[in-house]
C-alpha cells in the first residue's frame, strides 16, 4: 500500500521540510495533495536520515503545517517522450498546456538527462546558412553547436533567433526532419505570442515544441524547463534522427530562478548571490548540444539571455561564455542609430567556425576575410576613440579612410533588413567590397594571392 | 562486518552516521551501483564522502563500502594514446560498455587486462635492486618506451624473473625479496595515491627551455622545461587554442592534456585532430604521445576536482622513467570551482569570493609537483605545468588568477582587446612575464648566440616605448610626434604584426624553430637601425615608409619558409639597397 505523510514540519520558500520519511530516494519526485484537492508536485532535494527537503514547483502558497498529504512516486523527474510530440504546446514541467489531452509515452526519460561521453561526440563541421551576413561571416553557426545571444532588455534578439529559425538552412535537413524546440523561461506572454506567430507564418509551428513558463508562472518550475526542453530535443534527435534547434529565453531568468531556489535551502552564495554551482548547473544545460556517433541528428542550441544592465561581465554571459563555443554579443548603440540586427561584431565569436568553412564548405576565402574584417573594424575602433579626442578633422588620411570604412560596414554590412536573406556568396562578396575602400597594405591578414582575386580597390 | 550506510545526501555530497570504519581520503563505493567515492571528512557523528558520479536515485540505508586504500589511479603500459575521465576509466571501454551516453557506476579496468605487451627483461636473478630502478621494458607505443619501475619504497634482490616474451598487464614478471625477508611480486603496473607526489632523487635547476614554436613564448616569455605557467584569459582570448597549439609543437616527450570541466565538442576536436596530426619530430601521429583526460562540464563535479591530480600522478608517473612530460590542465579555475562547489556543500566558512580558505595551499601543492629532476630509475625527466585560468568577468584580480600567479613563474596574460581584434596569440606583451630569463639566458647564449639575448631585449625595450607612446598618440594622434618617435611606431607595428602574431593555421607559421625567430627579430631590428640613421640625417620619415619595406617586414612569416633561412640575408641586402639609395 502507498503510504501518505500528512503535515510537514516547516515551510521555508518553496521549500518544505518533512520528518519520520522513510525509503525516499535523492531526486525523487513527489505528490503533494493540499486539502482543497489541488495537486502538487515537488523534489527531494536533500536528504538527512528521515529529515527530507523538498522543492516544490508550483510554490508554498496556501500550504499549512498540516494541510498536505505527501505520497513519494517512487522515480525521479521523467517526460513522457513519443514522436506525436512534436507540434504540442506544454508548460514549463512539460504537461500539456494545448487541451489536446496527455502524451501517450513511447519512453520516459530523466529530464537531467546524462551526459554525452566525450569519445562519442562527433566534432561539428557542418554549418548553418542563417542568410545572415554578420553570423555567416564572421560567427558562422555550426551544425550541433551552442550559440547563445548576449542581448539586453528592449533590444531586438528574438527577431534575430525569428530570423534565424526561418532562414536558417543546415546541410543534412528538409522539411521532414527538421524541428524546433522552443523554452520560454519567465518571458512574458507577448513575446511567447510573438514567437508562436511568426513560427506559424514561417510554417515551422507543426515542427515546433513549446515550452511555455511565463513571467507570472511559478519560479520553481522555470529551473525544470530547459532540462524538459532538452530531454524532448535530444529524443528527436538522437533516437528519431532529427535535426533540431533549440531556443531557450531567458537563461537570465532561470538563473535568477536557480538564486532563489539557493538562498531558500541556505546554500552559500557565490558571485552576487548566484549558487557556488551556477557553472556546472549552466554546464549541464548547454552541454546537452551536439552530435553523437551511431546518430544522424543534432542538438543546436541557440539560448538567449539579457545581460543585466548591457553587462557582459555579469555572472550569467560570463560563466555561459565560458561555456557556450562562442556568442551573438547585440549593443545597444547600433541598435540606437536603427541598424538590425544590431551585432557588435567584435566580442561576437564562434568556436566551431574554423573547422566549418573555406574550401569545400562555404568559399576558400572566409577564414581570411573574416580575420581581415575583424582586424580593419577594431582599427575603425581606435580611429573613432581618437576622432573623439581631436575630431575628426585632425585625423591622418589613413584614419579617415578607416571611419569611412566604419560607416559602410556598419550601414551595408552589419544592417540588413528583418526579411532580407543574404546567401554566403552574397555576403563575402559584399565583405570585399567593403574591404577595397582600404588601401590593400592595410589588409595584412590576406595573402597576396587572395587579394591578388579578391581586392577590388 | 561492514554495514555502514547512507545517512544524508545533499548533491555530490553524502553523510555516513556514527561510524569509524573509514579513514581520511579513503576511496569508497556507495550504494547498490557501487559509485565511487572519497572520504573528505570524519566527525565522531558523521562521516562525509564526496561521490565522483551522479547521486540521483541514492537513498538513506544504502551501503557504504570501503577500499582500505586512498584514491588511486593504476599506473602501466596502455596509458598513452588513451583517453580516461578524472578517475581514470578509460572512456572508449565505458562506450563500448554503455554507449554513447555515460552510465552510472560503470565498472571498468582502468588499464586494458587482457592485452599482451613485448616485455624485454633488464634484470636477472640475484640483483640487487633500489627504488624506482627500471626492471623491465616494453614499447608502450612506437615512439615511447615503457620502462617498469620498483615501486618507490621498496628494494631488494630478484629472485626470480620470467624470459623475455609477451605478457599481460597484471602478469607477475619478477619476485624481490626484501631485506626483511619478504616476498614482492611486480607486474606490468603498480597503483599510485593520486595526491601524494612520487618521489625524486634530487630537483635540479630549471635551466633548458621548453621550446614550443611560438615566436611570442619562445622569445619574449620562454618557460623551462619543469617550469610553471599560467594562462589566464576572458572567454574568447584563446586560452584553449594556445594550449593546443602547446600540446601540438613543444618539445616534451609526452603531453598529458587535463580538460578540466570544459566543452566536450573540444575534446572531440582533439581526438580528432591529435590522430590526424603527424609529430614532425617522429613522423608518428601525435597521439602516440599523447594521454588525455577528458572531464567535461556536465560531468560530476568530484570527478573534476580530482581530475588534476590524476593528471599530474600520470605526468610524474612517466618523468620517472626518464621522460619529459609536458602537462596542459584547461582550465583549472574550473577545478578551484569544483573545490568552491563542494566546500559550499560541506558549510564550510567561505573566504573571497566564496572559494574556500584552502585555495591557496591546494594550488600550491599542485603546482609544486612540476619541475626538473634526476629521476630514481638514473637519468633526468621534468614535469612542465601549464595552467589556463579563466577569470571571472576577465578580471585578474580575482582570487584563482592572484593565488596561481603566486606559484608559477611564466605568466602570459591573455588579452580581451587583442583577441577582440583577432591579434593570435592574444598574449598581452606588457602584463605578461617570465621569471625564467636568468635560468634560461646561458642555455640561448650557448646555442643561439649572444645575439639572441641582446635581440630580445632590444624587442622588448621598443614595444615598452611603443606602449607609452600610444598614451600620448591616444590623446592627439600620430602626425605630431617627432620623426624618431614615429620610427619607434612603425618598428614596433613590425613586430607586432611580422613576429608577435603568429597563424595557427598556416603551414609554414604555426610552428616556428628558435633559428628563424632570430633571424626574424634581426631583420626588423637591422631596418630599424638603418632607418634610425636616416631619419637622424632629417630625411622624413615617410620616404622610408613609402619604400614598403615594413609592409613586407610583417608579411616575412608566411613569404620566408622555415627551410630556407637564407632569404633573410636577401632581405637585409634589400633593406641596405633600398635605404643606401635614401642616404644619397
Amino acid at each position: 500500500m502507498i503510504i501518505e505523510y500528512v503535515g510537514v514540519k516547516e515551510i521555508n520558500g518553496s521549500l518544505i521540510v518533512m520528518d519520520g520519511v522513510k525509503g525516499v530516494s535523492n531526486e525523487e519526485i513527489v505528490d503533494i495533495k493540499l486539502e482543497n484537492g489541488t495537486v502538487r508536485q515537488g523534489r527531494v532535494v536533500q536528504i538527512e536520515g528521515e529529515r527530507i527537503v523538498v522543492q516544490v514547483f508550483e510554490g508554498t502558497r496556501r500550504i499549512s503545517l498540516k494541510n498536505t498529504r505527501t505520497r513519494l512516486t517512487g522515480h525521479p523527474m521523467e517526460m513522457p517522450l513519443s514522436p506525436e510530440i512534436i507540434g504540442r504546446v506544454l508548460d514549463g514541467a512539460g504537461r500539456p498546456l494545448d487541451g489536446l489531452g496527455e502524451i501517450f509515452p513511447v519512453k520516459k526519460a530523466n529530464i537531467n538527462g546524462t551526459p554525452i561521453n566525450p569519445v562519442s561526440r562527433v566534432y561539428p563541421k557542418n554549418y548553418i546558412n542563417t542568410g545572415i551576413s554578420t553570423i555567416d561571416t564572421l560567427m558562422t553557426l555550426i551544425r550541433g553547436q551552442k550559440l547563445p545571444i548576449f542581448s539586453g532588455s528592449g533590444m531586438t534578439h528574438n527577431d534575430l533567433a525569428v530570423q534565424i529559425v526561418r532562414q536558417a538552412k543546415i546541410s543534412g535537413a528538409d522539411s521532414s526532419n527538421f524541428g524546433v524546440v522552443f523554452a520560454a523561461m519567465g518571458v512574458q506572454k507577448d513575446v511567447a505570442e510573438y514567437f508562436r506567430k511568426s513560427f506559424e507564418e514561417s510554417g515551422v509551428l507543426s515542427r515546433v515544441v513549446m515550452l511555455l513558463n511565463l513571467s507570472n508562472d511559478p519560479i520553481i518550475e522555470r529551473t525544470l524547463t530547459p532540462r524538459c526542453a532538452l530531454t524532448i530535443a535530444e529524443y528527436l534527435a538522437f533516437e528519431l534522427d532529427m535535426h533540431i534547434l533549440v531556443i531557450m529565453t531567458d537563461m537570465t531568468s532561470y538563473a535568477e530562478a536557480l538564486r532563489e531556489f539557493s538562498s531558500s535551502k541556505g546554500e552559500i552564495p557565490g558571485r552576487k548571490g548566484y549558487p557556488g554551482y551556477l557553472y556546472s548547473d549552466l554546464a549541464s544545460l548547454y552541454e546537452r548540444a551536439g552530435m553523437i556517433r551511431g546518430a544522424s541528428g543534432s542538438v543546436t542550441q541557440i539560448p538567449i539571455l539579457t545581460m543585466p544592465n548591457d553587462d557582459i561581465t555579469h555572472p550569467i554571459p560570463d560563466l555561459t561564455g565560458y561555456i557556450t563555443e562562442g556568442q551573438i554579443v547585440l549593443d545597444r548603440a547600433l541598435q540606437g542609430q536603427g541598424f538590425y540586427p544590431p551585432v557588435s561584431v567584435l566580442p561576437s565569436l564562434s568556436r566551431l567556425m574554423k573547422d566549418g568553412i573555406g574550401e569545400g564548405y562555404t568559399r576558400v576565402d572566409h577564414q581570411a576575410l573574416a580575420n581581415q574584417l575583424f582586424a580593419s573594424y577594431a582599427k575603425v575602433i581606435d580611429a573613432r576613440a581618437l576622432a573623439s579626442v581631436i575630431g575628426e578633422e585632425e585625423l591622418s588620411p589613413i584614419d579617415k579612410k578607416y571611419i569611412t570604412f566604419g560607416r559602410l560596414f556598419e550601414s551595408r554590412f552589419v544592417n540588413q533588413g528583418f526579411t532580407e536573406n543574404r546567401s554566403i556568396e552574397q555576403s563575402l562578396d559584399l565583405g570585399w567590397e567593403l574591404l577595397s575602400t582600404l588601401p590593400r597594405a592595410e589588409l595584412d591578414r590576406v595573402d597576396d594571392a587572395l587579394l591578388d582575386v579578391y581586392y577590388k580597390g | 562486518m561492514n554495514n555502514d550506510v547512507i545517512y544524508g545526501i545533499n548533491g555530490p555530497v553524502v553523510t555516513v552516521k556514527e561510524t569509524d570504519s573509514f579513514e581520511m581520503m579513503e576511496m569508497v563505493y556507495v550504494g547498490a551501483q557501487k559509485l565511487v567515492g572519497e572520504v573528505i571528512g570524519i566527525t565522531d557523528r558523521l562521516t562525509t564522502i564526496q561521490v565522483y558520479e551522479e547521486t540521483t536515485g541514492l537513498k538513506p540505508g544504502d551501503p557504504v563500502t570501503g577500499t582500505g586504500a586512498p584514491m588511486n589511479v593504476l599506473l602501466g603500459p596502455g596509458i598513452i594514446d588513451n583517453i580516461f575521465d578524472g578517475i581514470e576509466r578509460p572512456l572508449k571501454a565505458i562506450e563500448e560498455q554503455a554507449g554513447a551516453f555515460i552510465s552510472r557506476g560503470a565498472a571498468v579496468p582502468s588499464l586494458d587486462p587482457q592485452k599482451r605487451w613485448a616485455v624485454t627483461m633488464k634484470v636477472k636473478a640475484g640483483d640487487r635492486l633500489e627504488e624506482g630502478q627500471i626492471y623491465a621494458t616494453l614499447p608502450e607505443t612506437p615512439i615511447i618506451e615503457h620502462r617498469l619501475m620498483v615501486p618507490p619504497g621498496l628494494s631488494g634482490t630478484v629472485v626470480e624473473i620470467k624470459p623475455d616474451g609477451d605478457y599481460r598487464v597484471m602478469d607477475t614478471v619478477a619476485v624481490l625479496r626484501d631485506d626483511a625477508g619478504e616476498s614482492h611480486e611486480l607486474t606490468l603496473c603498480q597503483q599510485w595515491p593520486i595526491r601524494t607526489a612520487r618521489p625524486v632523487k634530487k630537483r635540479l635547476a630549471p635551466t633548458v627551455p621548453l621550446i614550443t614554436g611560438q615566436r611570442v613564448m619562445d622569445t619574449l616569455f620562454p618557460i623551462a622545461k619543469g617550469g610553471t605557467a599560467a594562462i589566464p584569459g576572458g572567454f574568447g582570448t584563446g586560452k584553449t587554442m594556445n594550449q593546443h597549439q602547446l600540446a601540438k609543437w613543444c618539445d616534451a616527450d609526452i603531453i598529458v592534456y587535463v580538460g578540466c570541466g570544459e566543452r566536450g565538442n573540444e575534446m572531440s576536436q582533439v581526438l580528432d585532430e591529435f590522430s590526424e596530426l603527424i609529430d614532425p619530430k617522429s613522423n608518428r601521429p601525435m597521439t602516440d604521445r599523447t594521454v588525455l583526460i577528458a572531464n567535461t562540464s556536465n560531468m560530476p563535479v568530484a570527478a573534476r576536482e580530482a581530475s588534476i591530480y590524476t593528471g599530474i600522478t600520470l605526468a610524474e608517473y612517466y618523468r620517472d622513467m626518464g621522460y619529459h612530460v609536458a602537462m596542459m590542465a584547461d582550465s583549472t579555475s574550473r577545478w578551484a570551482e569544483a573545490l568552491r562547489e563542494i566546500s559550499g556543500r560541506l558549510e564550510e566558512m567561505p573566504a573571497e569570493e566564496g572559494f574556500p580558505a584552502y585555495l591557496p595551499s591546494r594550488l600550491a601543492e599542485f603546482y609544486e609537483r612540476g619541475g626538473r629532476a634526476d629521476v630514481l630509475s638514473g637519468g633526468e625527466g621534468s614535469v612542465t605545468l601549464i595552467g589556463a585560468v579563466s577569470p571571472q568577468g576577465a578580471d585578474f584580480s580575482e582570487p584563482v588568477t592572484q593565488n596561481t600567479k603566486r606559484f608559477t613563474r611564466v605568466f602570459w596574460a591573455l588579452d580581451k582587446s587583442l583577441a577582440y581584434a583577432r591579434h593570435y596569440p592574444a598574449i598581452n606583451w606588457i602584463n605578461s612575464y617570465s621569471e625564467y630569463f636568468n635560468d634560461l639566458d646561458p642555455w640561448f647564449r650557448e646555442n643561439l648566440g649572444d645575439e639572441f639575448v641582446e635581440y630580445r631585449n632590444k624587442i622588448s625595450a621598443l614595444l615598452q616605448e611603443e606602449n607609452s607612446l600610444m598614451e600620448i598618440v591616444k590623446l592627439i594622434g600620430a602626425d605630431v610626434l617627432p620623426d624618431d618617435q614615429k620610427l619607434v611606431i612603425e618598428t614596433a607595428r613590425a613586430i607586432r604584426v611580422g613576429f608577435l602574431q603568429q597563424n595557427a593555421f598556416h603551414a609554414e607559421d604555426t610552428y616556428v624553430p628558435l633559428e628563424k625567430q632570430k633571424r626574424m627579430m634581426e631583420v626588423i631590428l637591422h631596418l630599424h637601425e638603418k632607418a634610425k640613421e636616416i631619419v637622424a640625417r632629417e630625411i622624413p620619415i615617410s620616404k622610408i615608409t613609402e619604400l614598403g619595406l615594413f609592409d613586407k617586414l610583417a608579411k616575412m612569416k608566411y613569404d620566408i619558409p622555415n627551410s630556407r633561412l637564407e632569404m633573410f640575408d636577401e632581405y637585409i641586402a634589400e633593406i641596405d639597397d633600398k635605404l643606401g639609395l635614401l642616404m644619397l
